[in-house]
């Protein structure tokens, strides 16, 4: 018997005013898959991302994430049940060390309290040593070297993205939500990156859910791809399939190109 | 032969002096970045003993700072600590800081006073006959309850207000500010049926921190403070340890994950909620935090005062607070504490200290200015200097590496070990 899915959204809609900007998503990602959401500009992709990190409140439909319904759940609750994410237009903390970028990121998995921070007792500071080493391990395993301490603001622009996928993974998810991971990279920075997610992918037990709107990129790692425009879902499928669909290839060139 | 000698101590007295630089090496560099703190903290400990000592028509400063107006200064300088918690770590702008020193002062008013001539209730207060009518509660306890019912405040403040943003935030919160101090001087008889703050006369006396008869007959420990002939060096070394508390927690607190998660928070509330961290409870907790240091602040001095009193707590307060963070780089702990110091001692007496050296010196008689008049426009221009050329504060936050100069023996290790992994 097949696994249940690690998320389900079933019609899962978002209207800002009059606009509807998904319109009646379905939507699953099995445990441990690499799947990719694209389309073009304003498709409603990251609007839909953010349902799912409970950034947006979804004006109908349900999303289950690993058996917990999270559809009305705050954004650390959905945290803390496994969903990490980076963001499109980096949000780094930028007046934070890289190392306590990372440290942030582990907030719901350290405990150490008010009264035990004060007092520095031994299990407090037990705990914050030992999530210093993970830290300093994650920010070498994303390809971070000698920026602990460096102020994020300083990092150079691909560093930060790297800093912001080492942050997500401080957050121990089980589904790592990466939202245009390359955009501003260059051909070259692109495909270190997209390097490093596969080997994300192998080395844990983690699936992943991909944002791009440039199709090149996924192609190679997805395992299924699923094709927004104006908020509806026009193609779903591998990646060959999706480059070979019509609606597609409209969607992307426009009407004039397949006519 | 002189010659020689001269020689012969100059010698030894730099090979002593080398000895010393070589010892000063070998000191841990924990232990080394200590020494000034602990020079500083002799001097501040000894100051009653030679502040009288201390030359006086000292340029632009006149003299220095009694020991009665050290105990407001560094009273004030405490309740920027706490206001630099919400203000400077979680980015929290509070203009209303003022309701919490309120709440402590009159905490303490409740618990260490005959403001409730109905009960008769002493535990462990010192000073007063046994017969004495009122509620009084070892002045020691009402601190803490002070700052615990000060944190509940905060609680019930920030439950409806921490869901705004920014500049909303700040508006309410200046309502708070005001809200209190009027609810304040209505809450008497006349105004609700009740004599619950004394109104426009306050409460007063209120009890005097002391240890009693039996800890003076055993360790020395004064009786009563304010029957003491040294009342104000009791109640100077007493603040000392109060604000020494807390910047200790303070900083204890920065370097934690809940001090991570304000600093996150301050930096991208969005990205914070989103690393798990959650929203509304950190945030009422650096209120509940900074109202408590309020709140023993404002129980402290009402003691110290011997009394709460409405004008007391004026929305200026809260400016003049919110100065001391902005002054000295919001989130910045030792820049607080200097500005702090700097501020406050303007307000109790710099101002008039430097009017009174210029008028001596500088301006002839029959032009004299009366500096203190102009407090606020001296206090504007101080901030909009700063603006302009220092706007990260005097001591601005976390410079690069901090981690390194602070915990610089742990940190070193951690180098090595995370090299040796690499």
């Amino acid at each position: 018997m097949a696994e249940p899915d690690l998320l389900v959204a079933e019609t899962v809609r978002k209207e800002f005013g009059g606009l509807t900007a998904v319109s009646d998503l379905d939507f699953t990602i099995p445990q441990r898959s690499i799947v990719s959401l694209i389309g073009p500009n304003g498709a409603g992709k990251t609007t839909f991302f953010n349902m799912l990190t409970g950034l947006y409140r979804a004006t109908s439909g349900t999303i289950v994430f690993d058996g917990h319904d999270v559809t009305d759940k705050p954004p650390h609750a959905i945290t803390k049940l496994g969903v990490g994410r980076t963001f499109q237009n980096i949000r780094l903390f930028p007046q934070m060390t890289a190392l306590e970028n990372v440290l942030v990121g582990m907030h719901s998995r350290l405990k150490g309290g008010i009264l035990g921070s004060i007092l520095g007792t031994p299990r407090v500071r037990r705990e914050e040593r030992e999530a210093r080493e993970r830290a300093r391990e994650l920010l070498r395993y994303s390809g971070l070297r000698q920026v602990d301490d460096e102020l994020a603001e300083s990092l150079a622009y691909g560093d930060q993205r790297r800093l912001e996928v080492a942050r997500a993974l401080a957050t121990e998810p089980k589904l790592l939500l990466l939202d245009e991971p390359t955009a501003g990279m260059n051909p070259q920075e692109t495909s270190v990156f997209m390097g490093f997610v596969s080997k994300l992918r192998e080395d844990r037990p983690i699936a992943i859910l991909l944002i791009e709107h440039d199709m090149k990129v996924v192609m190679g790692i997805s395992e299924r791809v699923t094709v927004l425009d104006y908020g509806e879902k026009i193609a779903e499928g591998t990646p060959g399939e999706i480059q070979k669909d019509e609606r597609v290839i409209e969607a992307y060139l426009g009407r004039a190109a397949t006519a | 032969m002189n010659r020689v000698r001269a020689f012969r101590d100059e010698l030894a007295r730099t090979i002593r002096l080398d000895r010393v630089g070589a010892e000063w090496q070998r000191l841990p560099p924990r232990l080394r970045g200590a020494v000034p703190l602990i020079i500083l903290l002799s001097l501040a400990v000894t100051y009653p003993y030679y502040v009288a000592n201390l030359p006086t028509n000292v340029p632009l400063i006149n003299e220095f700072p009694s020991v009665h107006s050290a105990v407001t200064i560094l009273v004030f300088v405490t309740m920027a600590v706490g206001l630099n918690i919400v203000v400077g770590y979680a980015g929290l702008l509070d203009l209303g800081y003022v309701a919490f020193y309120a709440i402590g002062a009159y905490s303490a008013g409740w618990f260490a006073s005959g403001q409730f001539q109905q009960v008769n209730f002493h535990f462990g207060s010192v000073g007063l006959s046994r017969d004495a009518a009122g509620i009084h509660i070892s002045i020691w306890l009402v601190f803490l309850i002070a700052g615990v019912i000060t944190a509940i405040g905060g609680i019930l403040i920030g439950l409806p207000t921490l869901r705004l943003r920014g500049d909303y935030l700040a508006i309410v919160t200046l309502g708070f500010g005001e809200i209190i101090p009027q609810a304040v001087r209505n809450a008497d008889k006349e105004g609700i049926g009740f004599n619950l703050t004394g109104g426009t006369f306050g409460i007063q006396p209120i009890d005097s921190p002391g240890f009693g008869k039996g800890l003076h007959d055993a360790v020395g420990l004064p009786v009563v403070y304010q029957q003491s002939f040294t009342a104000d060096r009791l109640f100077f070394w007493t603040v000392l340890v109060v604000l020494l508390v807390t910047v200790f927690c303070s900083l204890r607190l920065r370097d934690s994950r809940l001090g991570r998660a304000w600093i996150a928070i301050r930096e991208d509330e969005t990205a914070a909620g989103a690393m798990g961290i959650p929203l509304m409870r950190t945030k009422t907790w650096a209120y509940a935090i900074g109202a408590f240091f309020g709140g023993i602040a404002g129980a402290y001095i009402a003691s110290f005062n011997q009394g709460a009193f409405p004008s007391q707590f004026d929305f200026n307060i809260s400016v003049f607070l919110l100065c001391m963070v902005i002054l000295g780089g919001m989130g910045s702990l030792w820049g607080v504490v200097v500005a702090g110091i700097i501020l406050s001692w303007l307000n109790v007496e710099g101002l008039a200290n430097i009017g009174a050296w210029l008028n001596n010196n500088v301006f002839p008689p029959g032009q004299q200015i009366e500096v203190p008049k102009y407090s606020f426009g001296i206090y504007g221009t101080i901030i909009v200097l700063m603006m302009l050329f220092r706007p990260t504060g005097l001591i601005p936050e976390r410079r690069r590496k901090r981690e390194i100069e602070e915990g610089a023996g742990k940190g070193l290790i951690d180098e090595a070990t995370g090299g040796a992994k690499d």
